[in-house]
């Protein structure tokens, strides 16, 4: 009876930190505070998701969110060069287009809540692929599904996410003609011999430059 | 760890239970703090060995309790904070750091059931949690608000994110063979002898590795985020006594951490490299395993001139993505055409 009392506050914990930085997303008014907070409520549903059960799942999130995409965020918003007074003008001047867009998408949210139905046999197919929860670890029972029954969605999101890389690649690279670059094989490859020549200087004499003897 | 302690204490009630987590968490949090004392101690007296200096000497029998001097010098300091800094994530920062260099440690297996949490996706949680080391930097680095913290922590950013990938790609390697993100059981799968060891089959995987490691732990060669002689100390430049102390007490606690997963990972944990030898306690052999990988960060330091910044990029983008990623397919198909696969898949 007290061990579910405690996970119930764990759980209330997390939930309750997720949706109060989430609401300081958006209210704060540095950027960079934003993106750390975004970072608190990434971290905190990852929390939930280990109260869930979804080891591998919250161990994912917090390596692939917190771990890389938020520190690109941070990474740009720390860069940017951006008047705070400006931008919170701007702020009220679109509350109504924004709050609008909001409330239809609460209304759609709420239609699509009332209108749904599970099909006939979902139920049948949820239960069918999914190894045994007491058998199969988390990280076992996620990969013996997407490596057979999802295997061409598995690929297919890795391949649109190849071709995202490329794409940004060929966007950003210009071959522009009369750049010096580095060759690191031919760096590597000098030798003393031909870096540098060791002269013995007669007093009074000057030296000639190499390769022009005489 | 945590049912043993519970047992021992009686074994009856939530909050005993709590009590026993917490008597877990001191009793490896604890020895940790002591033991990065003396690593700093040890660092500093390999470094001057191999100059030929003494190092310190003077406090204490063979100045063993030097860190301690300098902790209580840093104790008693006056903590600065810039008046440009922004306070809060200034003052957040350190301890972050000193935070998440603790909190791995939960997972790190000393010896048979020697564990705090005996977590299914052990190895994932410190690769989540060494990811989550760089925000202690960057934070540091925009709130010191100063140039050289900031272009130290914007190094150390991409330099961290770039090696965390190869690392990633060499974990793979090892749990093909280990057939779980189970700490423990990758060292079971290790087990009877140094020939069962993973550093013979994986050695190369071992190499690149050990190299990730000291750049994502912002050793020499790779301490561009600190260098001195461009940077003054890159993002601690404007921190001073506690908070430097974090800082450097995470920076050491992050290094003896990535010698433990070494030591899980490649030399068979707290397993005995004779077989069948039960007389020396797994804990000690444990020790002995990080001792070494420790050894190896501080002769790196001694040996290697630091890298340039584009050379480190090359070698994390250019060299160590393409070869893990190579390696992560030679050796699955060993694994799977040389029946080397675990059983259980």
């Amino acid at each position: 009876m007290m061990e579910i009392a405690l996970t119930d506050m764990v759980f209330y914990l997390f939930a309750a930190v997720t949706v109060a930085s989430g609401v300081l997303v958006i209210s704060a008014r540095n950027p960079v505070h934003s993106v750390l907070w975004l970072i608190l409520a990434f971290f905190s549903a990852a929390g939930l998701f280990v109260l869930m059960g979804a080891e591998f799942l919250a161990m994912l999130l917090v390596v692939v969110y917190v771990g890389a995409v938020a520190v690109l965020f941070l990474f740009v918003v720390m860069m940017l060069d951006i008047n705070f007074t400006e931008l919170r003008q701007g702020m009220l001047q679109h509350l109504p287009l924004g709050g609008l867009i909001g409330l239809v998408l609460l209304g759609e949210l709420v239609a699509l809540a009332s209108a749904w139905y599970f099909g006939e046999d979902v139920a049948k197919n949820a239960a069918s692929p999914t190894p045994a929860i007491e058998s199969a670890s988390n990280t076992e029972a996620l990969g013996q599904l997407l490596y057979t029954d999802y295997i061409f969605i598995f690929q297919t999101a890795g391949l649109i996410l190849l071709v995202a890389m490329i794409g940004a690649i060929v966007l950003t690279l210009r071959d522009r003609p009369g750049v010096r670059r580095q060759s690191i094989a031919a760096q590597v490859n000098r030798r003393p011999e031909e870096a540098f020549d060791l002269v013995d200087v007669e007093t009074g004499k000057g030296v000639s430059l190499p390769g022009k003897k005489g | 760890m945590v049912d043993a302690l519970y047992t021992l204490f009686g074994g009856e009630g939530q909050f005993l239970y709590l009590i026993a987590i917490v008597a877990a968490v001191l009793a490896i949090a604890l020895p940790l703090l002591i033991a990065v004392a003396f690593a700093v101690y040890f660092d500093r007296k390999i470094w001057a060995a191999v100059q030929m200096r003494r190092g310190p000497n003077v406090v204490g029998p063979f100045g063993l309790l030097q860190s301690f001097a300098d902790g209580l010098k840093l104790f008693l300091k006056e903590t600065i904070i810039p008046a440009g800094a922004n306070k809060v994530i200034f003052l957040l920062a350190p301890m972050l750091t000193f935070t998440l260099a603790l909190i791995s440690w939960a997972v790190i297996p000393f010896d048979e059931g020697m564990a705090i949490s005996d977590l299914n996706v052990g190895i994932m949680y410190i690769l989540a949690i060494s990811s989550l080391g760089v925000y202690g930097i960057i934070m540091s680095g925009w709130a010191s608000n100063s140039r050289y913290a900031f272009l130290g922590a914007l190094r150390s950013a991409a330099q961290m994110v770039s090696y965390e990938v190869s690392i990633g790609f060499v974990l793979i390697c090892v749990l093909v063979f280990a057939g779980s993100l189970n700490l423990s059981d990758i060292v079971d799968a290790q087990a009877g002898g140094a020939h069962k060891w993973y550093m013979w089959p994986l050695a190369p995987i071992y190499v690149i590795f050990f190299i990730s490691a000291l750049a994502e732990t912002n050793r020499p060669p790779f301490d561009l985020p600190e260098a001195e002689a461009e940077l003054v100390a890159g993002y601690q430049v404007e921190y001073s006594s506690m908070a430097f102390a974090l800082f450097f007490l995470g920076e050491y606690a992050n290094i003896l951490l990535m010698s433990a997963v070494m030591a899980i990972l490649f030399l068979g944990g707290w397993h005995s490299p004779i077989p069948g030898d039960d007389i020396i306690p797994g804990f000690i052999w444990m020790l002995l395993k990080i001792g070494f990988g420790f050894f190896m960060f501080a002769m790196v330091k001694a040996f290697v001139p630091r890298y340039r910044y584009d050379q480190l990029m090359r070698l994390g983008w250019k060299v160590f993505l393409p070869l893990s990623l190579a390696f992560v397919v030679f050796y699955s198909g060993i694994a799977v055409y040389g029946g080397f696969l675990p059983s259980g898949s």
